[in-house]
């Protein structure tokens, strides 16, 4: 504990009873302060405040003013100049304190029983209140605004030593003597005592009840149990207090459409109930924006929450995929890790290009990398787009690779070998002979299995247009069959 | 179905005819699943809607396009309430009716929502009015569902039944019936759970009652597997002073919302002792009730932090509730039995995302057959 406590009370009072700043504002600015109405309110304020320098030196204007008072005001000036204060240096002792103190008392004693300020009341209003007079105090009670202030006065003149423990038993008594059965005390008043009484349960308590939220009692709640207090006042309910009332006004902070994100912070102090509030919370955050779900997203990334971060995107990519924006769906179920589906998307991607012969959000799909491999239909998406750009850049060779490894390699669907096969047309009847004979082989081998066999195939052999894309693809292999067996048994010229 | 503005309004964005008797319940599925939702009628049908994006115009003068995916027909009498079960369980819904038959139908394929199966079928025995799933998706618990029964016959039959989905016969069974509870009951709520081994269970009945179900070692009988539960009543209040007709819970399940034939919603709330307390009293038309001091939880769980550092004096809180009485004060210190009551807030903002979205609205009242009730009118929203 640094410092004696009425030095800090009196600090306190001059931070908290502000109704007279102004008028003392007013009274040091004007051209003549001791002509001033308020002149000896002012100085009394600062006299019941103990701010002893300030009054002297207000004092001094009026004695300048008034020669005939000279005598007065030097007796009360050097009263005021004596009066022994506990100091922060610590240099005397408390019994010499005492001593001194006394020895002072009773010398103002003297001279307000002399009569020496008989003629000037205002001047012996202050050797009374020197005194600790408390009627003399109470006449000032405009003034102080406040009991507690008239509490921090009354241990000014009558008790300056006053320790923290003590303190409990002037506060009530000055709460009543200063309402003085005239008003009833109000709920700060009742926090107040409480603190005068180190009953540190009880503030939370009035406080809890006062207060229309829980902002302060959950921070002080913190403050005391990271102080440890709340322990030593053997609360054992101490640790679950706080974290009940941090969880409480974390989760008000959730309800707020930006503020939410302190609550995180809040719930990540909250060791045993805090992640799955995060979690239950986190989840009903509407995602009106994508930035929003993002932030989200990161928040849940950040703690492992790794069910609310597949939620978040599943509920992403439905949206996407009802407004038909199968790109931002397909992201979304890749960040999900959602197979299930990113093969549903990309089913409908691939219905779509089969429909409508091109591709939508080809950025995505050309730039998918290692998470193509979420599901076999999403790998097969990137490996045919890429066999489509790889053709747009007349790699001829390694498209006519691709195409036929996404059917050996059973990537493709086999719903999808019509439409691979069609597309291998072109490469047949290039001028220059791309499939090699044993190429040419495997896609015979495929139309082969595509069409045999399967009595649900003739159903599709009887359809015309079927019909005759099977007899094209059978007349450019034989023909491309033809042509390669001559490149290839020809030995190179000379 | 109304949907709410940037500012905040609610407006209502579609209405629509489509039961040919009273629509009894309303209940959204997860947004997983995209907007959907499911309503349960007196004409013997559930239905499930689904919201189709329509023109950007209709978004701009703020419609929205429901479709029916599917009528469930299975019911031979009114169909009294319909619920989805909890997301980890896929797309699942239950429904139960008038003739005391519980249903549970599933969706194999979440993207066909006009797909649905009968999975289940449970025979209550006693007529049925409510269900609430147990929302818990802890491995330790299985699949539950409770159902409450308004049946008015004079047997004093348990009102209150939770079955459990056996893994061995893959069937739903009867664990538990609560006997304590014998009059009739109009809805019931399983609690969010908090990762606690127990489960906590609101009924409205003739009061507001909650429950705790704690499961004990499995029994092993002979049709394997089938939880015994210690069941605990921890708070019973009748301050509704009539029949209480819906319960619903907040996000954490630590604030339980009932309203009553009086006319009010209260809120309960356990302080960290686990002792259930009302921390707040609202009238119909959302206005506190006069002379009440519980307004402080409410206001902040519900308002903005905003608003309530602004009002950092104004209101007061039902705190006092929450802290445990102590011992006898110490001689020398007295303490003010009773706080100055200051001036209530400002009425109370209606709704807000995280809270309330758990009530279920707009809510169809139930119409009790004896007497008629006094609706809230159509245009105070909720």
């Amino acid at each position: 504990t640094a410092g004696p406590l009425l030095l800090r009370l009196l600090d306190w009072v001059r931070l908290h009873v502000c109704d007279v700043d102004s008028m003392v504002r007013e009274v040091l600015s004007s051209e003549t302060p001791s002509k001033h109405k308020l002149f000896w309110n002012v100085v009394d304020v600062f006299v019941l405040q103990g701010r002893m320098d300030e009054a002297r030196h207000l004092l001094s204007k009026e004695a300048s003013a008034n020669p005939t008072s000279m005598n007065m005001y030097k007796i009360l000036d050097d009263l005021m100049k004596k009066m022994p204060v506990p100091s922060l240096g610590n240099t005397q002792t408390l019994t010499e304190l005492e001593l001194k103190w006394q020895h002072w008392h009773e010398e103002c004693q003297r001279y307000l029983q002399d009569g020496t300020f008989a003629s000037n009341p205002h001047m012996e209003s202050i050797c009374k209140i020197l005194l600790g007079d408390e009627d003399a105090i109470l006449e000032k009670k405009e003034l102080m605004t406040t009991w507690y202030h008239f509490l921090v006065t009354r241990l000014l003149y009558s008790h300056p030593t006053v320790k923290p423990m003590e303190l409990q038993f002037y506060a009530q008594s000055s709460m009543d003597l200063f309402l003085g059965g005239e008003s009833s005390p109000e709920p700060l008043d009742m926090i107040l005592m409480a603190a005068f009484e180190f009953e540190m349960h009880q503030v939370i308590k009035e406080c809890s009840i006062v207060l229309s939220n829980w902002w302060f009692v959950a921070h002080l709640t913190d403050l005391l149990d990271h102080c440890k207090l709340l322990q030593s006042h053997n609360l054992y309910f101490g640790s679950n207090m706080r974290e009940f009332l941090l969880l409480e006004y974390a989760s008000g902070l959730f309800s707020h459409h930006s503020l939410w994100q302190l609550g995180v912070d809040y719930f990540d102090h909250c060791p045993e109930y805090g992640r799955v509030y995060l979690e239950l919370h986190i989840e009903r955050i509407p995602l009106s924006t994508e930035q929003k779900a993002l932030k989200v997203l990161r928040i849940c990334e950040q703690r492992q929450m790794h069910e609310q971060v597949r939620s978040v995107c599943k509920i992403m990519a439905m949206k996407a995929l009802r407004n038909n924006r199968l790109g931002s769906a397909l992201s979304w179920s890749i960040r999900a890790k959602d197979a299930a589906f990113a093969t549903l998307i990309s089913d409908r991607f691939l219905k779509d290009y089969c429909e409508r012969g091109c591709f939508s959000d080809l950025d995505l799909i050309d730039n998918l990398g290692p998470s193509m491999l979420l599901s076999d239909r999403l790998t097969f998406l990137g490996k045919y787009r890429e066999f489509h750009r790889l053709y747009g850049e007349k790699r001829f060779p390694e498209a006519a690779r691709l195409l036929l490894t996404l059917m050996t390699a059973h990537i493709a669907p086999c719903s999808f070998w019509m439409t691979l096969l069609t597309d291998a047309l072109p490469l047949l009847e290039q001028k220059e002979v791309i499939f090699s004979a044993e190429q040419t082989y495997e896609l015979m081998r495929c139309l082969e299995d595509l069409t045999a066999g399967n009595p649900e195939k003739q159903k599709f052999q009887d359809d015309d247009v079927e019909t005759t894309k099977v007899e094209m693809l059978r007349l450019a292999l034989a023909r491309n069959l033809a042509r390669v067996i001559i490149k290839e048994g020809t030995v190179e010229g000379s | 179905v109304w949907d709410k503005s940037e500012n905040g309004d609610w407006h209502c964005t579609a209405s629509w005819k489509t039961h040919s008797g009273s629509v009894w319940r309303v209940t959204w599925a997860h947004p997983e699943f995209g907007q959907v939702l499911a309503s349960c009628s007196f004409d013997r049908t559930a239905a499930v809607w689904e919201e189709i994006v329509g023109e950007s115009n209709d978004k701009l003068r703020g419609q929205s396009h429901w479709v029916k995916r599917t009528t469930l027909v299975d019911s031979r009498t009114s169909v009294t309430d319909v619920k989805f079960a909890p997301k980890h369980m896929g797309l699942m819904l239950a429904t139960c009716s008038a003739d005391g038959v519980v249903r549970i139908y599933e969706a194999p394929d979440v993207m066909n929502l006009s797909q649905w199966s009968l999975q289940h079928e449970i025979s209550c025995k006693l007529s049925c009015s409510c269900i609430s799933w147990n929302p818990s998706s802890s491995r330790a618990h299985s699949p539950m569902i409770a159902v409450g029964s308004d049946d008015n016959s004079p047997n004093i039959l348990a009102k209150v039944q939770i079955y459990e989905y056996n893994e061995n016969t893959r069937k739903y069974a009867k664990a538990e019936a609560l006997m304590t509870v014998t009059d009739p009951v109009h809805d019931i709520a399983f609690a969010p759970n908090l990762g606690r081994s127990f489960h906590i269970l609101a009924v409205a009945t003739k009061d507001v009652r909650i429950f705790t179900l704690k499961p004990l070692r499995k029994e092993l009988t002979s049709s394997g597997g089938l939880t015994k539960f210690e069941i605990h009543i921890v708070a019973q209040f009748d301050n509704h002073n009539s029949q209480v007709w819906r319960v619903s819970w907040n996000i954490t399940g630590t604030v339980l919302a009932s309203s009553g034939d009086d006319g009010c919603v209260r809120l309960w709330k356990a302080n960290y002792m686990d002792n259930w307390k009302c921390t707040g009293i609202l009238k119909g038309n959302g206005s506190p009730v006069n002379g009440s001091s519980q307004q402080g939880i409410f206001n902040t769980s519900l308002g903005s932090a905003n608003t309530s550092l602004q009002n950092s004096l104004n209101g007061s809180s039902a705190s006092r509730y929450f802290f445990p009485p102590l011992d006898s004060p110490r001689a020398g210190s007295r303490w003010s039995s009773h706080a100055q009551l200051l001036p209530p807030p400002p009425l109370i903002e209606q709704s807000c995302d995280a809270d309330t979205a758990n009530l279920q609205y707009p809510h169809p009242r139930r119409r009790c057959v004896s007497r008629p009730l006094n609706l809230l009118p159509e245009n105070e929203g909720v």
